[in-house]
């Protein structure tokens, strides 16, 4: 499937999981070590996904859904229990140490919290330099003007001031950008943005959503933007996958996931996004209860218990993710 | 008080401070506005802005070294700033109530959803019998929707969303007038949220309630608020009915704000952003707050503080753009 697309959109694919799981033991008593099955979460439950080079792929859904873990497993910050990762053509769950440093400087990753990710102890010129020091790319000299360049491009101005700032006397958005900066000082070619704004105040928000896109064109990238907000996905994606509990349910391009959502999920999830319109009304049609653990997820379709439609079959197999227009996946059995 | 409805709540030219090693922050200053009995006012605007701390100030628990420097907080008649811990203690749950962003750190994990609510019963009626408490809670539960069987669990046992609607379950069980929600669904997912806001539209009605709404949430406020006041810096720069707030947005600040926020109902791929960051409030610019990031600033607003005016029915803005038009 994944050739057929290759050659029927004419772009190629540069990240794609084959059959991909993730599973999280649990720390079991002494009386589960002598039972048959060690209790799991099941994070990410045999995915299949292909990002395509040069799109912005938005994988959304809410919290426990594994989309976070989906996006660290593809740049094998985690082992995956089982499947494959290919980056460019290449299994990168078989590199080795030496190989996996050269593949981490083509793949980064942005996480949510700028304040977390970045040392107290680093100056913003350190923290933008350390992966060029790590990679040994460059002398002293032309680090430092790359450094300064990649800076004024994301928008830490002026430079050679802000180069010498700590974390502690950045505001939240000029945080955000060191960290945007020192995933992209390697020129990498892929990005994960993990919900990249989630914690920025409703203007800094505008501010990283517009850079993200400015750098995409001029650094020729590739994103998987992870986030629990569809209006944000709207902005900036071209292709958006939605996950519940593990599986991705629906994938299809922007367009048409607004439009013409198939999956019962994804029209839920729509439909509460709040409007910032108080004359816009709500279809008020939304599903019972909260996600279920991942430890012990419903048999079947693992929606069908929140499900307005659900019917017999949906308890029984795992629906496939079959093709409901061209281009367009969903994983509901329903037409 | 122009919808015929009494007001219940005045907040007049209230100031706030918090001294602190360089200075003094001004997280308000000067703030006036009024909350009619069922209305649900939304406090909106960015960190920083100076809402949370007016809201904690409106049941006086503003922890020092914040203080009120001026101004009065006027509850049915009262001044709130002047009453005693007694009478205090006997306002809060009873007639104004407050819930908060996140539930997990507001409910006591070694308290059962019973004993919370127990506990929250007989400490403003004393002379309750147990019995009756207890079937108070039960019924409480039934409206929030959630089984009655949770009363013997502990805050861990349940979902994020189910405490969420314990908080606000223990908020109301007195039958307060208002409700003060501070983020309330920040850290809810988006259907949870979804729900919770249902939610609190159904016990608006039932318990006749009064809202203030502190939000950074456009899309939250919008669905909720009948009226919005848009704080930036400590001050009101604009308070409207919601629909002229969002349909007709006066001030610049408000106007960046609705625009920068995705909109899942537009097809837009643009974003309008709005550079710049809320000011220090230590040494706040002297005219208008917003002069130094505004697109539209004349050399009037660096150097005098706009009033806020009326420019519709109930539609005010602090904002030297219109103040030809209001007659000056």
């Amino acid at each position: 499937m994944l050739a057929l697309r290759k050659e029927g959109r004419g772009v190629s694919t540069l990240v794609s999981a084959v059959d991909l799981v993730k599973d999280f033991p649990l720390r079991g008593s002494l009386f589960d070590a002598f039972s048959s099955r060690r209790k799991a979460v099941h994070a990410v439950d045999k995915v299949n996904l292909s990002v395509d080079e040069g799109e912005v792929l938005g994988l959304a859904g809410e919290s426990g859904s594994g989309k976070s873990t989906m996006g660290r497993l593809l740049l094998r910050l985690l082992e995956p229990t089982s499947g494959r990762i290919e980056y460019a053509g290449r299994d990168i769950t078989t590199l080795d140490a030496r190989e996996l440093a050269a593949f981490r400087s083509r793949a980064q990753i942005v996480f949510q919290d700028p304040n977390s990710s970045l040392s107290p102890r680093m100056s913003v010129g350190q923290a933008i330099t350390h992966p060029l020091q790590i990679h040994g790319m460059g002398t002293a000299a032309k680090q430092k003007a790359r450094v300064l360049d990649l800076m004024e491009k994301v928008g830490l101005s002026p430079a050679e001031f802000l180069y010498r700032k700590y974390p502690h006397q950045l505001s939240g958005g000029q945080s955000q950008r060191v960290v945007i900066a020192r995933a992209l000082i390697t020129r990498p070619d892929f990005l994960v943005a993990d919900e990249p704004i989630a914690m920025a105040d409703v203007s800094v928000r505008a501010l990283i959503l517009q850079l993200m896109q400015q750098l995409k064109q001029e650094m020729g990238l590739t994103y998987l933007f992870i986030t629990h907000d569809l209006a944000t996905a709207k902005y900036l994606c071209d292709r958006i996958a939605v996950m519940y509990l593990g599986r991705i349910v629906e994938l299809a391009s922007r367009d048409e996931l607004f439009s013409q959502a198939h999956h019962p999920y994804t029209k839920a999830l729509l439909a509460a996004v709040p409007v910032p319109d108080p004359r816009a009304r709500r279809d008020k049609n939304l599903p019972t209860g909260e996600i279920p653990s991942a430890i012990d997820p419903p048999a079947g379709c693992h929606f069908h218990p929140r499900c307005p439609f659900a019917r017999a079959e949906c308890r029984q197999a795992r629906p496939p993710l079959r093709e409901v227009s061209p281009g367009h996946l969903s994983a509901c059995i329903l037409q | 008080m122009k919808t015929g409805a009494e007001t219940i709540l005045r907040v007049n030219d209230l100031s706030i401070c918090y001294p602190i090693s360089i200075g003094v922050v001004r997280a308000v200053e000067a703030v006036s506005f009024t909350l009619a009995d069922g209305e649900a006012l939304g406090l909106v605007g960015e960190s920083g802005c100076g809402k949370s701390t007016l809201g904690l100030s409106l049941l006086k628990l503003l922890r020092p070294p914040g203080r009120v420097t001026n101004g009065s907080i006027m509850y049915r008649g009262i001044n709130v700033l002047s009453l005693d811990r007694r009478s205090l203690l006997a306002l809060r749950g009873r007639s104004i109530s407050m819930i908060f962003q996140n539930p997990l750190t507001s409910l006591n994990p070694l308290f059962t959803v019973k004993q919370h609510f127990l506990e929250t019963i007989r400490f403003h009626d004393p002379s309750m019998p147990r019995g009756k408490a207890l079937a108070a809670a039960a019924k409480m539960l039934a409206t929030l929707g959630i089984e009655e069987k949770r009363l013997g669990e502990y805050p861990h046992q349940l979902s994020g969303g189910m405490r969420q609607r314990i908080m606000i379950g223990l908020a109301l069980i007195m039958n307060p007038d208002i409700l003060i929600a501070d983020e309330p669904t920040t850290s809810l997912d988006v259907i949870v949220e979804a729900g919770f806001t249902e939610l609190l539209a159904t016990l608006r009605r039932v318990y006749k309630l009064s809202i203030i709404l502190i939000t950074h949430n456009l899309g939250l406020v919008a669905e909720i608020a009948d009226r919005i006041a848009v704080m930036y810096g400590g001050k009101i720069m604009e308070i409207g009915p919601a629909e002229e707030i969002f349909a007709r947005p006066l001030h610049p600040y408000t106007q960046g704000l609705i625009n920068c926020v995705p909109n899942i109902r537009l097809d837009r791929k643009e974003l309008v952003t709005m550079p710049g960051s809320p000011p220090d409030l230590v040494t706040p610019p002297a005219g208008c707050r917003f002069a130094p990031r505004c697109p539209k600033v004349m050399p009037v607003c660096g150097e005098r503080l706009p009033d806020l005016m009326d420019h519709a029915p109930g539609h005010k803005a602090a904002c030297w753009l219109y103040a030809r038009k209001a007659g000056e």
